[in-house]
């Protein structure tokens, strides 16, 4: 095909490259990467990796577009709000490169998924956005043994290694505690740029694997932050004990939990579905702030209810919807969210 | 206040670097600070920071000496300490 003539040499600027060359064009085109999480981390790194040829690309999200992604998630256009992220995501990649096989997977990773869905890949990108998926990923990972690429971000702040490479260190191994602290961007902000840099760099360390060349950042934390660019890296030791622990108890789910401890009060958390920590009490009312429109009428109008969010902020934004559109006049906001609500149990514990 | 020996005064000068929700906690990104001990180690320096600071969650900070985490947990003058939360967003 003409096309295809004419695209003939399109990897020649990487192939050029004697670290690359011709058979490690030929070894990204035999390589499998898994990403998990569509978002702001996951979308520049598929972008990278489908235009550098990588042979299979895994996608799997389960959510949906929304207008407050486009800021930074720039795979997805303005006529793709609504539209799932994997399906969406897919056909953008396929225009960019038809030689890429993408398997769009619509789901979220779980404890049930995640051993099948990471044996038919050799390494993982972690574009997830709270750490009960980066602690499954890094167990599963573990359990498979798979390397992943780890990448986080916090307002102009992103954390960035190579877990479970090559005898290296895991991400419990640096943070074996896990936290309540489960902050996102929707929360408190992020600038755009931010994770574009940091999935920008996590395709890079997996093309850097793929090809088993150049220093692969395992056994090392970078930390980039564009504000005042004081970067580290930071040298990791490698915990047996932790690694061991996965070994003998498999998968796992953290799940965190926070009680209200205000049983008489009706609370409408409006975050998503599995942000945590979780409440699951009787008098929480779930909805989603993007799913108010099409729900708002499961929220009673002759009670107080308490609308709670992360950190209070988005359940003001909620508020102030409900009000202005459906004439809602009986909601109170949570001020300062769970956050506040367990930062004051650990005062008081 | 320096602890004042008869040749010689034991003063321990560390950079302390906050990141995150730490650095918002703090109200900065990096300190100095002076102790009058030669002999701190870095488990009591966490908990003097998370006291001083009202640090929340305490137990996820994991803390860096000159930039590494293999340390014996002992500190030196002219350490860089790192005070590092795990971030969760993607």
């Amino acid at each position: 095909m003409i096309q295809n003539k004419s695209l003939a040499d399109r990897y020649s600027r990487q192939t050029t490259l004697p670290e690359i060359g011709a058979s490690g064009q030929q070894k990204l085109k035999r390589a499998k990467v898994l990403i998990v999480g569509m978002g702001g981390l996951g979308c520049p790194a598929a972008q990278y990796l489908t235009a550098a040829g990588v042979g299979t690309l895994g996608l799997m999200d389960h959510d949906l577009i929304q207008a407050t992604n486009l800021h930074r998630q720039i795979l997805y256009k303005e006529s793709d709000v609504g539209q799932p992220k994997v399906t969406t995501a897919k056909t953008a990649l396929q225009n960019l490169n038809s030689d890429v096989n993408i398997n769009a997977i619509n789901d979220w990773l779980t404890a049930e998924n995640a051993l099948s869905q990471f044996e038919e890949y050799d390494l993982i990108i972690d574009g997830s956005d709270n750490f009960q998926t980066k602690y499954l990923i890094n167990d599963a990972a573990v359990l498979t043994g798979k390397p992943w690429v780890y990448g986080s971000i916090y307002k102009f702040q992103g954390q960035l290694s190579v877990f479970n490479y090559s005898n290296g260190p895991t991400y419990r191994c640096l943070f074996p505690t896990t936290t309540n602290r489960n902050v996102s961007c929707d929360e408190v902000g992020v600038i755009g740029a931010l994770p574009g840099v940091l999935g920008i760099l996590q395709a890079s360390e997996a093309i850097k694997i793929i090809l088993d060349t150049g220093n692969i950042l395992s056994g090392k934390l970078k930390i980039i932050d564009l504000m005042t660019h004081q970067d580290q890296l930071i040298q990791l030791r490698r915990d047996d004990s932790k690694i061991e622990e996965i070994k003998n108890r498999g998968l796992k789910p953290e799940i965190f939990r926070c009680t209200l401890e205000s049983g008489d009060k009706l609370y409408l958390d409006v975050r998503d579905k599995f942000e945590e920590p979780l409440l699951d009490e009787s008098n929480v009312l779930k909805i989603p702030i993007n799913r108010l429109e099409d729900h708002h009428s499961d929220i009673p109008t002759d009670r107080h209810v308490h609308v709670i969010c992360q950190t209070g902020n988005r359940s003001k934004q909620a508020i102030k919807y409900l009000h202005s559109h459906h004439g809602f006049t009986n909601l109170v906001n949570v001020d300062g969210g769970i956050q506040a609500i367990m930062k004051q149990q650990e005062t008081h514990a | 206040m320096p602890r004042k020996c008869n040749l010689l005064q034991i003063i321990m000068t560390l950079t302390i670097k906050y990141f995150g929700v730490i650095a918002e906690e703090t109200g900065t990104h990096q300190e100095i600070v002076t102790l009058d001990s030669a002999d701190l180690s870095v488990d009591s320096l966490k908990e003097y920071c998370v006291s001083k600071y009202s640090l929340s969650d305490p137990e996820s900070i994991q803390v860096a000496v000159n930039q590494n985490m293999d340390h014996a947990g002992g500190l030196d003058n002219g350490d860089e300490v790192a005070f590092l939360p795990p971030f969760s967003g993607g």
